[in-house]
C-alpha cells in the first residue's frame, strides 16, 4: 500500500455534552463517522459541529499546536485535539472512542472547561522575568546558548493544560500548583536573568501547594503535547531547593535525605529507620500499621537489618560523589 | 532451549516489609528453571527520592548497582518498578551522554568498578513474557485460576514514561492500554478485570509528606477493582502492594468507604498458577488475608 493513500474506518464516538445553563446533568451523546487517516482529532470535533450538531462547544484556534487551546481528553488521555492523529487514537484505544472536556467537574459547555484554577496556579509561581532592567543599558545582557539550554525547553509549554488535569494530586488537593505551574516556574528559575530566585523556590516548598507533594506517577510526562517533561523540571526544582538552601527541614525533605544516611549506613534502605528520621516524634502515627506488619513478618528489627554486600564502596562512594548539603 | 539466567536486584522491600515479595520470585524462578544471580552488593536506587536531594549521587550509586550485573555478563532482573525506573534512567542517561558517564566511572574508578552500558535492565514480568513467552507459560499452567476475576494494577513505573519503558523490553506496552499484567493473569487461567484505576497512581510516594493524597489515591484504585467484581487484585510492584495491602485502614477513611481486597504480588499469582503452595509463596504474609488458597 502506497503511503499516500487515505484510508477510512469506521469509529464510533461517545461524546460528552453538558450545557451548565441548562442541564442538571451532563449526558453522552453518540455519533459514528468514517474517519480518514489524514485527520486529526480537531476534525471530528469540527465535523461534529459542522454536520450534526451546531451547538457543539469547544475551544480551538491555531490550528497548530501553538494556542493550547483544544486540549480535550480520548478516553481518558489528555490530548490537544489539533496535534493528535485520529490513527493514532484508533491505533491504542480502538474504534470506541469516547470524547470529553479536560475536567468533567469544571465543564461549562461540552468540550468548554473553567479553567480559572489553572491560571490562578500558573500565576501563583510569578510566570515572568523578575529583574531589576537598566531601562537604558550601555551594553546588552548577553545569554549565552548554553545557559539559554538550561531552561530544558520548559519555555515550549503553550499552558493548554494536558498536564495539569491528568495529574492526579490537582485532582484531589485543590492547593496544588499542578505540573504546568512547575514547568513554568522552573523555566524562570532556570533563566540566568532571572533574580526571584529564592522568593519564588519559598513558595515551591510550601507543603500542600509545592512540589513535594508531587506523587511521581510521570503522568504529565506522558501527555505534554510539546514533551517539556513537567516532572523532570519537578526534580530539577526539588534540587534547586537545596541547592540555594530553601528547603527547611520538613519530612518531605528529610525523607529525601534521608535515603543518603540509609544508604550509607547499610547500602540497601532501612525502611523503619528512614520512617523515624523523615517523621521524627510523629512516627507514633504509624505504630498501628507497624504492629499490624510486625505480626505479619513485615519489620526487620534494627539487629536483623540486611546490609549491602562491599559496603565499604557503597560508604566512599556516598563520601566522594555527594553533591549536595542539608 | 539454554537455561535462562539473570542478574537480580531485589531491592530493599524484598528484604524487608515484603518477605512474600522474595520467596515468591524465588520459587517461581525455580519452577520456570531461571537462574536468579542475586546482586548482594547492590544499594537502594534511591527510590526516586534521593535524586531530588543528590543527582549525581544517585547516579553513581545506580550505575555501581548496573556494574555488578554487567560484571556477571548477564541481564539485571528488577522485582520493583521504582527499582526498574531508576536503575533504568541511569542507563539511559548514561549510555546517552559520554561527558556524564565518564564523570560517574571517575567516581566507580575509586572503588575498582566501571559502568560500562553493557547489560539490559528489565522487569521480572516482561523478563518471563519477552524470553519464556506466554503460551509457554500457558503450557506449564498445572492449577488454572480460572475461577477468579483479577483486578490488574500495573504501578506507574513499569508503564510511564513510556518512552524510556519500551526501550527495556521487546513486547510494546501503551501506559493507557498496557496488555502485559492482563495477558499474564489470562495466561495463567484468570479473568481479568477492566477497571480506570489499573493504570493509576496509588500514592506511595508521598505516604509520609501528604498522607491524605496517598490514601484517597489507594483507596480509589482498591474501589475501582471492587466496583469491577475483583475477588483479588495482583501488581508487579512491591511499593503499591504495600499501599494497597497494608494501607486499607486509611484508604477506607480517605474515601468514606470500606475496602479492602487481597493484594497478590505478579509472581505469587504466576506461582499459585504453576503449583506452588501458599507458604513457598508466603501468602501468610498479607494484611488483607489471603482467603482464597
Amino acid at each position: 500500500m502506497s503511503t499516500n493513500t487515505i484510508t477510512t474506518q469506521k469509529v464510533n464516538f461517545k461524546v460528552f455534552r453538558f450545557n451548565a445553563d441548562d442541564d442538571y446533568l451532563p449526558y453522552y451523546e453518540d455519533y459514528t463517522m468514517e474517519v480518514t487517516s489524514e485527520e486529526v482529532v480537531l476534525d471530528i470535533l469540527n465535523r461534529i459541529k459542522w454536520d450534526h450538531d451546531g451547538s457543539f462547544s469547544y475551544r480551538r484556534s491555531c490550528r497548530h499546536g501553538i494556542c493550547g487551546a483544544c486540549a480535550i481528553k480520548v478516553n481518558g488521555r489528555s490530548t490537544l485535539a489539533c496535534k493528535e492523529r485520529m490513527n493514532d487514537m484508533i491505533e491504542l484505544f480502538g474504534n470506541e472512542l469516547t470524547i470529553e472536556p479536560l475536567s468533567i467537574k469544571r465543564a461549562v459547555k461540552d468540550m468548554i472547561i473553567d479553567k480559572a484554577d489553572f491560571w490562578n496556579k500558573h500565576d501563583a509561581v510569578h510566570p515572568y522575568l523578575i529583574s531589576d532592567v537598566v531601562e537604558e543599558p550601555e551594553t546588552e545582557h548577553l545569554v549565552s546558548p548554553e545557559e539559554a539550554e538550561q531552561l530544558l525547553e520548559a519555555d515550549l509549554c503553550i499552558q493548554c493544560g494536558a498536564c495539569h488535569y491528568a495529574c492526579p494530586v490537582v485532582e484531589i488537593n485543590e492547593d496544588f500548583f499542578g505540573p504546568a505551574a512547575f514547568a513554568k516556574a522552573y523555566r524562570f528559575e532556570a533563566d540566568v536573568r532571572d533574580e526571584a530566585h529564592t522568593s519564588r523556590l519559598t513558595e515551591l516548598h510550601e507543603e500542600k501547594q509545592g512540589v513535594w507533594d508531587c506523587v511521581k506517577c510521570y503522568e504529565c510526562a506522558e501527555v505534554c503535547p510539546k514533551e517539556i517533561n513537567p516532572i523532570d523540571k519537578i526534580t530539577k526544582l526539588h534540587q534547586m531547593l537545596f541547592k540555594e538552601g530553601v528547603a527547611t527541614s520538613n519530612v518531605a525533605t528529610r525523607h529525601a535525605v534521608g535515603f543518603k544516611h540509609s544508604i550509607e549506613k547499610h547500602g540497601v534502605l532501612d525502611e523503619g529507620g528512614l520512617v523515624l528520621y523523615s517523621e521524627g516524634p510523629s512516627i507514633v502515627k504509624h505504630i498501628p500499621v507497624a504492629l499490624k506488619m510486625f505480626k505479619k513478618g513485615k519489620i526487620v528489627m534494627p539487629w536483623n537489618m540486611p546490609k549491602s554486600d562491599n559496603l565499604d564502596e557503597i560508604k566512599k562512594l556516598v563520601e566522594s560523589s555527594s553533591t549536595a548539603k542539608f | 532451549m539454554e537455561k535462562l539466567k539473570y542478574a537480580l536486584f531485589t531491592g530493599c522491600t524484598a528484604k524487608q516489609s515484603t518477605p512474600e515479595q522474595m520467596m515468591s520470585t524465588l520459587a517461581v524462578a525455580d519452577k520456570l528453571g531461571i537462574e536468579l544471580v542475586e546482586l548482594t552488593e547492590a544499594s537502594c536506587c534511591g527510590a526516586s527520592h534521593l535524586q531530588d536531594y543528590d543527582d549525581f549521587l544517585s547516579l553513581v550509586l545506580n550505575a555501581r548497582n548496573i556494574a555488578y550485573a554487567e560484571k556477571h555478563e548477564l541481564t539485571m532482573v528488577t522485582i520493583c518498578n521504582t527499582c526498574q525506573l531508576n536503575t533504568a534512567m541511569t542507563k539511559h542517561r548514561l549510555d546517552n551522554d559520554e561527558a556524564l558517564k565518564a564523570k560517574v566511572n571517575e567516581k566507580l574508578a575509586e572503588v575498582g568498578l566501571e559502568y560500562k552500558g553493557t547489560s539490559d535492565i528489565t522487569h521480572f514480568l516482561y523478563a518471563i513474557i519477552d524470553d519464556i513467552g506466554l503460551e509457554k507459560i500457558k503450557e506449564m499452567v498445572v492449577t488454572p485460576l480460572s475461577q477468579f476475576n483479577i483486578a490488574p494494577f500495573y504501578g506507574c513505573h513499569n508503564i510511564r514514561p513510556s518512552e524510556l519503558q519500551n526501550k527495556t523490553h521487546k513486547t510494546p506496552e501503551s501506559a493507557y492500554r498496557p496488555t502485559s499484567l492482563d495477558d499474564l493473569i489470562i495466561a495463567c487461567g484468570g479473568e481479568t478485570v477492566d477497571y480506570e484505576e489499573k493504570t493509576k497512581c496509588c500514592g506511595f510516594h508521598v505516604e509520609l509528606q501528604a498522607p491524605r493524597t496517598a490514601a484517597i489515591l489507594t483507596g480509589n484504585a482498591i474501589a475501582g477493582a471492587m466496583d469491577g467484581n475483583a475477588d483479588w487484585m495482583v501488581t508487579p510492584c512491591p511499593l503499591c502492594h504495600l499501599k494497597l495491602d497494608t494501607q486499607t485502614h486509611h484508604a477506607s477513611e480517605a474515601i468514606g468507604r470500606e475496602v479492602e481486597l487481597p493484594v497478590l504480588h505478579m509472581q505469587q499469582m504466576l506461582g499459585l498458577a504453576l503449583g506452588c503452595s501458599a507458604k513457598e509463596l508466603g501468602l501468610d504474609h498479607h494484611l488483607a488475608n489471603v482467603n482464597f488458597v
